[in-house]
């Protein structure tokens, strides 16, 4: 394997000799013969951080993604891009501070431009209730040393003067911001880790789906797959919202629903918003991409379902949530949307965890909140595959903790999936 | 979505509140007994999730108010049949 450095000065002579020296970004796999120590189950940002983690950190190098379509495909590549530490709870912020954490060292670690701009979240207040409640958060944040912001009506109207601040029903009184919040070029991030995976080793297989698992005796051999059984000393599954189907295929049911979420895209602008603004009152966050498009999203569609499409009735909800808080936003035209199928848990926080079955092992339940997570999940579950030992950060999320009555619900709704 | 409602024919799922799955019509009864904790978790947490013709509650808020089961294919949203939650619950036994 020659791994390519990636530098302005490689550009550079790359445009003066015909950009002739340029290689695939990652090797495409075909699976071995004889199988892998870890099978890794889904290759999206989950299932690729992990496999570069186990290369990287532990030194575990014969390993397989399987991909049922092409790396990228699902909602690593589907997602509006957000990434922040503003959790609350004690199980949920260490993890997500960790992860931003590996998101600021991202670039240098995979020497790939995953475009990673920390310019900021601002999450609006509209009540007091909803003050004293981002407060408490913002302490937790800040224990955690993830940095938090207060900002005032009059701090929030000097930076965007477009937001309408004295909305009749939901009138801004101020925000909390994390500066160090931001977005990321969501497929880069899933180009990123394949590249720096394959250079360790790592055999990544597109068009490999898996349709089955071989168990004997409560323990995992391997899979059964599109391109025929491959074995493999641990499989970890990492397939976000096909978990339910993936798991039943070895008899597990889950804690988990799936939804989908829709996301839109408008024509560009010259640059309007230089922050990630939320508003939580009506559900409605945005941010703009260097493009120029602003990039917004707001609630999922509500239903359990597997087709990645939404309905019409969320496109109206979001864009009046958009016209109620931003009202400039009126006369730019929508170009694109879409959907992603997210598995949304019973308390709205994810897996990663041992199963029942010996050598099988599953991460997900991310919800519409897990590609921030990247980085840490990877991590994580690459510690837990490697050593048998869930990560210290990752310690609350098993999967019985419903069983024991430990649920990590952010929002306090209970075990209703489509309320998270 | 359109759903086609037992008693007041077609409506639009925007009257609509989704709860989820149809089996949480069968609430254990067995509170009393040594199998009764294990019960309400698989009743409350568990999902069997299916890609595929699910049989879902869905309570019609801005109608009559009454509760639907909706089978409902979560490929393509097509609506199979629509039955009054009642009609269900009694056909199953229970008193309501
Ligand atoms: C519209 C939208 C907006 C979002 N916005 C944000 C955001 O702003 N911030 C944030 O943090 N999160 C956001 N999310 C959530 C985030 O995108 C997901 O939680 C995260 O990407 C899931 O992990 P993943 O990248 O591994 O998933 P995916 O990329 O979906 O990877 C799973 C992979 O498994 C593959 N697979 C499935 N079944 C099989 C099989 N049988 N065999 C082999 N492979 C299989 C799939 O093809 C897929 O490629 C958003 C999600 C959506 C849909």
């Amino acid at each position: 394997m020659s791994k390519t450095k990636y530098s302005a000065l490689k550009v550079l002579k790359e445009a003066l000799t015909g950009h002739k020296g340029w290689e695939p970004a990652w090797r495409d796999a075909e699976p071995k013969a004889d199988g892998y120590d870890v099978i890794i189950v889904g290759g999206g940002g989950h299932g690729l951080a992990t496999a570069y983690y186990l290369a990287e950190n532990h030194g575990i190098t014969n390993v397989a993604v399987l991909e049922k379509g092409w790396i990228g495909g699902g909602n690593v590549g589907r997602n509006t891009t957000i990434i922040r530490s503003n959790y609350l709870l004690p199980g949920n912020e260490p993890f997500y501070e960790m992860s931003m954490q590996l998101w600021e060292n991202l670039e240098q670690d995979l020497n790939y431009n995953a475009m990673v701009s920390q310019r900021g979240i601002m999450n609006l207040i509209h009540s007091d209730a909803q003050h004293d409640a981002f407060m408490r958060r913002g302490n937790a944040m800040l224990f955690a040393d993830a940095g938090c912001e207060y900002l005032n009506k009059k701090e929030v109207k000097e930076r965007y003067p477009f937001l309408d601040m004295d909305n009749a029903r939901f009138p801004i009184q101020g925000a909390l911001a994390q500066p160090r919040g931001g977005t990321v070029r969501h497929d880069a991030v899933a180009w990123g880790y394949a590249r720096a995976a394959s250079d360790l080793g790592v055999d990544i297989i597109q068009n490999c789906e898996v349709t089955g698992f071989n168990i004997e005796n409560g323990k995992c051999l391997g899979v059964q797959t599109t391109k025929g059984d491959i074995k493999a000393g641990r499989v970890g599954v990492c397939v976000a919202g096909s978990s339910s189907r993936v798991m039943a295929k070895a008899g597990i049911n889950l804690p988990i629903e799936s939804h989908v979420l829709q996301a839109f895209v408008t024509e560009g602008l010259k640059p309007v918003l230089d922050n990630v603004i939320t508003f939580g009152a009506g559900h409605f966050y945005c941010s703009q991409s260097d493009k120029g498009g602003l990039v917004f999203g707001g609630d999922i569609d509500a239903y359990n379902t597997y087709a990645q499409r939404g309905n019409l009735p969320i496109v109206e909800d979001v864009c009046s949530g958009g016209m109620a808080i931003m009202p400039m936003v009126g006369r730019v035209r929508l170009l694109r949307m879409w959907g992603g199928i997210m598995d949304m848990s019973m308390d709205g926080s994810p897996f990663i965890d041992k199963t029942d079955i010996q050598e099988l092992f599953f991460n997900g339940g991310w919800c519409y909140g897990g590609f921030k997570a990247t980085p840490a999940s990877g991590y994580c579950y690459a510690h837990l595959l490697a050593t048998d030992e869930p990560h210290e950060v990752a310690t609350a999320y098993r999967l019985d903790r419903f069983r024991r009555g430990e649920m990590i619900d952010e929002k306090g709704v209970g075990a209703q999936p489509n309320l998270h | 979505m359109i759903i086609n409602h037992p008693l007041l024919g077609p409506r639009d799922s925007e009257e609509f509140v989704y709860l989820g799955s149809a089996d949480l019509i069968n609430r254990p009864t067995n509170w009393e007994s040594e199998e009764a904790a294990e019960d309400f978790y698989q009743y409350l947490y568990i999902r069997e999730n299916i890609a595929g013709d699910n049989r879902e509650l869905w309570y019609h808020e801005q109608g009559d108010q009454s509760w639907l089961v909706v089978t409902r294919c979560t490929l393509t949203h097509e609506i199979k049949s629509v039955e009054l939650a009642q009609d269900v619950s009694r056909a199953q036994g229970r008193s309501k």
